[in-house]
């Protein structure tokens, strides 16, 4: 089988970009390899651990298990686009606070994941924390701290 | 590790996915969350995909009088979030919420759940529960299976491989369903699951995780005493075979079967 290439046309962060792909290329490889974002992280490629996670059309996938031929047309959203140019981002800096990284190989699976719940539920409970962020895993933290850096976000702050 | 090169076509219309499909070596990709783990790891070499994620008529969602029918692209996080289908047929939108994790029922379908048949799947054993019908479209044209018919065995279904799951009818339930798994981890396939349907003073539990496809059995009447209730679930289970090293599965799945029953009456 020829490895054929074409060329696809997807918004990333807000910007257009036109990119020559084979069929067989994950999102997230031409996303760090092609585009240059390595800000997002490839760790297993099975759909298990999270690393990868992007929005598609804002909401969270798995950009291992997209192929970027799909992503023509589609707006993708990946860590550096919830990132303000200066600075972090108040959930970026509730992270630091609570110390909700270590080794940050999960962090932007886990942002994105947290905003995109956020957006969606502003005062959300622990409990719909934790089961939003079963789908990313970290080997670092033990998740309280992560758990903790979400929910400081609510208006109430806080714990429950 | 990567995918073996293949050649991707978006079909738009059923016609096209089922014309693209006819090539030998070609698949259907529709969430591609069973699928390209696989590919990923060289276990599944397709030499095309034919991704239907453009064909528009297949993510129907069309609440009737006593069915639900559901085209096969309907997400399964649509299936836990539509205000319809929560109404309808609320343990739809309670087992879909047991699918891995939110990224995952954000792209996974309905259709592909279907036919990728995996004996430990929430969304096959309802079907079986509930008596559902699934359509099939191919070169020789549409059919409609029953969904215990459909499911043959381990990953196995009567598809043949250049047809497609096109929609899936679901009767609304006239007793209430009690839904209940055991995982070890929460998003994690179920080590064994229960399915229990009320009606009256019978009814019927399909169960899902252990054998190799989800088994329905009815019950004419169930036992009032819980100790006589266990002892219809322990005949019944002994049914689905088992390979030795799952025989801890009977025990669960007697356990959950109960949880189940009791959700359906909306016992504690
Ligand atoms: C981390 C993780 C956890 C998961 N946990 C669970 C879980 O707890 N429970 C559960 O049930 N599932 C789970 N899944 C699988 C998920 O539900 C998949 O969405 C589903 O099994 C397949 O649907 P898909 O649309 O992604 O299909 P795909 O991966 O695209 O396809 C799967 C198979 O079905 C075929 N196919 C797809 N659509 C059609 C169609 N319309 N007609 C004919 N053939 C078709 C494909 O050719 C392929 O062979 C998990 C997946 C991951 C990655
Ligand atoms: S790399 Fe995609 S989920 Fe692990
Ligand atoms: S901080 Fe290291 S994996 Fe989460």
């Amino acid at each position: 089988m020829a490895d054929e290439r074409s060329v696809v046309e997807l918004t990333v962060n807000g910007r257009p970009y036109r990119v020559e792909v084979s069929p067989r290329w994950s999102l997230a490889d031409v996303l760090r390899h092609r585009l240059g974002l390595t800000g997002t992280h490839v760790g297993c490629e099975q759909g298990v651990c999270g690393a990868c996670t992007v929005w598609l059309d804002g909401e969270p996938v798995r950009s291992c298990l997209l192929f970027a031929v799909q992503a023509a047309g589609h707006e993708i959203t990946t860590v550096e686009g919830i990132t303000p140019a200066e600075g972090l981002s108040p959930l970026q800096e509730a992270f630091h606070r609570h110390h909700a990284l270590q080794c940050g190989y999960c962090t932007p699976g886990m942002l994105l994941t947290a905003e995109a719940l956020l957006r969606r539920n502003p005062a959300p409970d622990e409990a719909t924390v934790r089961e939003a962020l079963t789908g990313n895993l970290c080997r670092c933290t033990g998740y309280q701290f992560i758990v903790d850096a979400v929910l400081s976000m609510r208006p109430s702050g806080g714990e429950d | 590790m990567k995918p073996v090169a293949f050649d991707y076509v978006a079909a738009t219309t059923v016609e096209e996915a089922v014309n693209a499909l006819r090539e030998p070596g070609a698949k259907v990709l529709a969430g591609g969350q069973s699928l390209v783990p696989l590919m990923n790891f060289r276990l599944s070499r397709p030499s095309r995909l034919v991704d239907i994620n453009g064909v528009a008529s297949m993510a129907h969602i069309e609440v009737r009088e006593r069915e639900l029918i559901l085209g096969a692209l309907v997400r399964h996080q649509q299936l836990v979030e539509d205000p319809e289908i929560r109404r309808s047929l609320p343990v739809l939108s309670r087992a879909a919420q047991h699918i891995g994790h939110w990224a995952i029922r954000t792209r996974g379908t309905l259709g592909g759940s279907v036919a990728h048949a995996d004996p430990a799947a929430e969304l096959p054993a309802l079907l079986v529960a509930l008596g559902a019908t699934i359509a099939v479209v191919g070169p020789e044209g549409t059919r409609e299976l029953t969904a215990e018919a459909f499911f043959e065995g381990f990953y196995t279904t009567a598809l043949a491989p250049s047809e497609l799951v096109t929609q899936v009818k679901l009767p609304l339930p006239q007793g209430a369903v009690g839904f209940k798994e055991v995982v070890r981890r929460p998003g994690d396939f179920a080590l064994a699951g229960a399915y229990v349907e009320r009606l009256g003073s019978g009814g019927a539990v399909t169960w899902f995780g252990f054998g190799d496809r989800p088994r329905r059995f009815s019950v004419r009447e169930w036992p009032s005493d819980p100790e006589d209730r266990r002892h219809v679930w322990v005949e019944l289970v002994r049914n689905v075979p088992v390979e030795e090293r799952d025989q801890y599965k009977y025990e669960l799945a007697v356990a959950v079967a109960e949880e189940s029953y009791r959700d359906a009456g909306g016992e504690e």
